[in-house]
């Protein structure tokens, strides 16, 4: 019987969220290290199980994966996520570079300023309406199926339902002029394993707060102001 | 017969170097498009050719793709550079997305400030010589094979052979302390589409420069 995927971060959100979801959304229990400490970070620096030094990292079937998109790619593939054909898989790629990128835009988020959170939020929103959300409205649209690729679930339904409860958190209206991806949402979010990920005790993680930005900062020794992008 | 490839971006490296790189590895023909003013992005954008409005651009086999990886993924797909299974394909996509990150700092170095150029390029060497190369020059030493994954010519090797070339043209010494790296790029270099790609009069666009640097700006509006 296989082990459980072991994930290595923080206990947080960062760039092992969108492992966790995906995980999650294809119904596979794992287990998870959390960096508190600096003397934990260097000791698994030296182990050499970090083969660029950084985090994220998987323990999956004997391998230890570095790399979110090399990990969230095996997963996908595992578990039946990925399509059924190479074009499929294209437009998948293609729509979680799309969402990844929009995502992309809040993962300093919680290392700004005051200010430059203001700022930064704005920004998101305003890529969000008017690049990213009309161009899943239309993929939506044109085919008239329940799922982005192939009419069946993939990672590409799960990773864009992931970025709009994200974005609904900074702008709670954010999909409104956006009627197929309510539906998508509320279609993606009732299915079980998600429902399950979605409700409490699941172990999605909550906004990253000041906790979080103390840890990482204490852990990865990063005292430089951040700026947005 | 199926119609070559066709790519849209602009007269120089930037984001699209590595799909001509990979295209023309897999001994793939391919045409381009090379835009000059930010009207021609504006109408690609308003005729529904780029899904999130950005480039680069590839058509290929009836799709419309944009997103690099997406792009390359494909590429390697189809031309089987992407290894023999899921396994694999793991370790290539690690290998590739390391990569990536080493190029980034190339990607963005010809936007820095003069003041900023010489720290930037320390800081390329560093990332190269101490996070990078190591890996790979361990990886080609532990299983003394030539290529990086399961014994055979795949996607990594032409991402990391981008790679030290691009890092070298900034850091000539760089593979200095890196034999089986050394080895590894005289072995590329030989290979007969990568050969034909070094050659002058092929797809392979030159460093960038100020013009092309003008040219990003003025298109894509940063400033």
């Amino acid at each position: 019987m296989a082990a459980k995927p072991v994930l290595y971060y923080f206990d947080g959100r960062g760039k092992m969220e969108s492992i966790r979801w995906l995980l999650a959304a294809a119904g596979v229990e794992f287990e998870e290290v959390f960096l508190e400490t600096r003397e934990q970070y260097e000791k698994l620096l030296q182990s050499g199980v970090l083969m660029f030094q950084q985090v994220p990292m998987v323990e999956i079937d004997g391998m230890k994966l570095v790399q979110t998109r090399a990990i969230l790619n095996y997963i996908a593939g595992k578990y039946n996520l990925y399509g059924k054909d190479l074009k499929e898989r294209a437009l998948i790629d293609m729509y979680v570079g799309g969402t990844d990128d929009l995502m992309g835009f809040l993962l300093s988020f919680p290392f700004l300023s005051a200010e430059d959170k203001v700022k930064q939020c704005a920004f998101v929103v305003q890529k969000a309406t008017s690049r990213y959300f009309p161009a899943y409205e239309k993929v939506l649209k044109d085919h008239g199926q329940d799922f982005l690729v192939g009419n069946r679930l993939s990672w590409a339904d799960i990773h864009l339902l992931e970025a709009i409860l994200m974005l609904e958190e900074k702008k709670s209206d954010a999909l409104s002029g956006f009627p197929l991806l309510q539906a998508f949402k509320k279609r993606i979010s009732s299915i079980p394993t998600i429902k399950k990920f979605l409700a409490p005790g699941s172990k999605r993680k909550p906004i990253s707060d000041d906790k979080y930005v103390e840890t990482v900062r204490r852990v990865l020794r990063m005292y430089y102001d951040v700026k947005p992008n | 017969m199926s119609e070559k490839p066709r790519l849209t971006y602009i007269n120089g490296r930037g984001r699209m170097e590595s799909i001509r790189w990979l295209l023309a590895a897999a001994g793939v023909e391919f045409e381009e498009i090379f835009l000059q003013t930010r009207e021609q992005l504006l109408k690609l954008g308003q005729d529904g050719s780029l899904m999130f409005h950005q480039l680069p651009l590839v058509e290929i086999d009836g799709m419309k793709l944009v997103q690099c990886r997406a792009i390359l993924s494909y590429i390697a797909g189809k031309y089987n550079l992407y290894g023999k299974d899921l396994k694999e394909r793991a370790l290539i996509d690690m290998y590739v997305e390391g990569i990536s990150d080493l190029m980034q700092l190339i990607l963005m170095f010809p936007f820095s400030p003069p003041e900023a150029k010489e720290k930037n390029i320390a800081t390329i060497s560093e990332k190269a010589t101490e996070r990078y190369f190591p890996v790979f020059e361990k990886v080609l030493k532990q299983h003394g094979q030539d290529f990086l994954v399961g014994n055979r010519f795949s996607w990594a090797d032409v991402q990391l052979m981008e790679a030290i070339l691009a890092v070298e043209e900034k850091v000539p010494s760089v593979l200095s302390g890196f034999p089986q790296l050394q080895a590894f790029k005289t072995k590329m270099s030989n290979m007969p589409t990568i050969k034909k790609f070094l050659q002058p009069g092929s797809p392979r666009k030159p460093p960038p420069d100020e013009n092309y640097v003008a040219t990003v700006m003025k298109i894509f509006k940063l400033d």
